[in-house]
């Protein structure tokens, strides 16, 4: 018996087979293609402004990350598209690799660069988000429906980022109000509560997904960090203050419907930190009188927060006490695709989840949090 | 177990690698300066595909200002969370004891062997003068 060579040329990165629950993903990355794509977006004013002094990330390096990432773009390596550019530049083949095989009904962009809400020239700033939110509209959610965009805006400004909200908050193409994670004060703080109130009143979740510096050493413990490792997991910590400060603010008895969702910042700290924050309640209290409840109330009724990247905890039954722990109607499925700590909804999830568990993490829980395209 | 001729080892260069379809499992092949080892082309941890990987090498301390970089070209790195497999046999870096991924037994064999059978014609007309790729799955 003889058959003929096998001469095809070897596939790579198999197309998963599709899966068959529909999701909603709540966290994916489109890069531009080039830096300079986001330029036709702004307007003429700020044109020449781009092209001399570009975008800054508010950290030590120009054009370089204080920590060598695991991989180019912190990408998975099987995601560069085969038409060229990198990892999360071409629709075409995010649908291929990641939409259509995943059943992804809904996708929430979360634009990483550029960005304007670190920008401490404020109408730069205020012209660079303006610039991204218009790309998301032209280059992705105005293309494919599935996708939905995060409106970016400029949190140290509140009067800009109110008016970008305003710009375009009917617009359905957006899911989500998106501020930088490391604000120059505390996130709960009245300054920021406009931007709370303007995205209340459009149902539009705040989303607050990891990373950036915004002029800050990336760690609470003071000073600079030495590797990304030890980085990595401090942006948990990052968003415990946030939500802690949220919480004993009086964020949420000021605005009873705000929701914010809070990305990429891990899931173990959560239960303890409900408790802790309690036991302070209860004893410090009287400090905070506008903190009518217990704090878990709040942080159980306002706080949702992805999956990934899922803990790689020992026994598959300690993930399931996490789940429950969090409470079920809290957690919302996402990929970070195409970021190379991305989480497969198929094999992510140690434990075995029941049919209702699943479809709660994958889609219903998403659903009620973001409008898509309810009236 | 069967033995299954799967290509011409020119067709895998030193320091290539090529995934193959092999009684059904997705198998990557890799050359390292002239010898042949297989694994199965699925990451442990996810399921991602070990053949989009980046092959790699160990830094190891030495004296502080020298460093030594061992292993060049024997360690897979997965192209999704980075794991690390030793090719040669399959185990991971972080967990030998434990985690590895499933590794087949791979060599070169002449026509001529191959010709006596038996052998899985996975395959395709075996030359005498030419020397194949040899899968144990």
């Amino acid at each position: 018996m003889s058959t003929t060579l096998q001469t095809r040329p070897a596939p790579s990165a198999p197309t998963p087979a599709r899966a068959v629950e529909k999701i909603v993903d709540c966290d994916i990355h489109p890069l531009p293609r080039s830096p300079t794509d986001i330029r036709k977006y702004l307007p003429e004013r700020w044109r020449s402004h781009f092209d001399t002094y570009g975008n800054s990330f508010r950290q030590p390096f120009v054009g370089a990350d204080l920590w060598p990432k695991p991989a180019p773009y912190i990408s998975r390596r099987d995601a560069y598209p085969p038409g060229g550019g990198p990892p999360g530049s071409d629709l075409a083949f995010m649908r291929e690799q990641h939409l259509d095989p995943f059943n992804v009904e809904y996708g929430v962009l979360q634009v990483l660069a550029p960005t304007g809400s670190n920008q401490r020239n404020a109408e730069y700033g205020a012209a660079l988000c303006s610039a991204i939110n218009d790309w998301q509209l032209a280059e992705w959610t105005g293309l494919e429906p599935r996708l939905r965009g995060s409106l970016v805006v400029t949190q140290e400004s509140p009067d800009a980022a109110v008016k970008e909200i305003r710009r375009h908050g009917r617009n359905r193409q957006f899911a989500q109000v998106s501020v930088a994670q490391r604000t120059l004060e505390p996130l709960g703080r009245k300054r920021y509560w406009p931007i709370f109130a303007e995205a209340a009143a459009h149902d539009l979740p705040i989303g607050i997904h990891t990373g950036g510096f915004n002029g800050h050493a990336a760690v609470p413990g003071g000073g600079w960090c030495s590797y990304y490792a030890e980085s990595h997991h401090l942006i948990a910590l990052g968003m415990q203050a946030l939500l802690t400060s949220m919480v004993m603010e009086g964020v949420f008895e000021e605005f009873p419907t705000l929701k914010v969702v809070l990305i990429e910042g891990g899931l173990s700290w959560i239960p303890s930190l409900r408790w802790r924050l309690d036991g302070l309640w209860q004893r410090l209290g009287r400090e905070v009188p506008h903190v009518k409840r217990p704090p878990s109330d709040y942080i159980r009724e306002h706080f949702f927060f992805s999956t990934q990247p899922v803990d790689d905890i020992e026994k598959p039954e300690q993930q399931r006490q996490l789940f429950e722990w969090i409470g079920w109607e809290q957690l919302l499925f996402s990929s970070d695709y195409p970021h190379w700590d991305y989480d497969d909804s198929r094999y992510a999830f140690k434990f075995t989840m029941s049919k209702e568990e699943k479809r709660k993490l994958s889609y219903d829980n998403a659903m009620a949090v973001f409008r898509f395209d309810r009236s | 177990m069967a033995r299954h001729v799967v290509a011409r080892i020119s067709d895998i260069p030193p320091g290539d690698r090529k995934l193959f379809t092999i009684a059904g499992r997705p198998i990557v092949v890799f050359n390292i300066r002239g010898e042949f080892f297989a694994l199965l082309n699925r990451c442990p941890h996810q399921g991602a595909s070990l053949a989009d990987g980046l092959l790699t090498g160990f830094v190891n301390p030495s004296k502080p200002g020298k460093y030594c970089y061992e292993r060049q070209g024997e360690i897979i790195r997965c192209p999704w969370h980075g794991w690390e497999f030793d090719i040669a046999t399959g185990q991971s870096w972080f967990d030998p004891a434990k985690t590895k991924v499933r590794s087949y037994k791979a060599q070169a064999s002449s026509g001529r062997q191959l010709v006596q059978g038996p052998y899985k014609a996975e395959s395709f007309p075996v030359s005498l003068e030419e020397d194949y790729v040899v899968v144990d799955v």
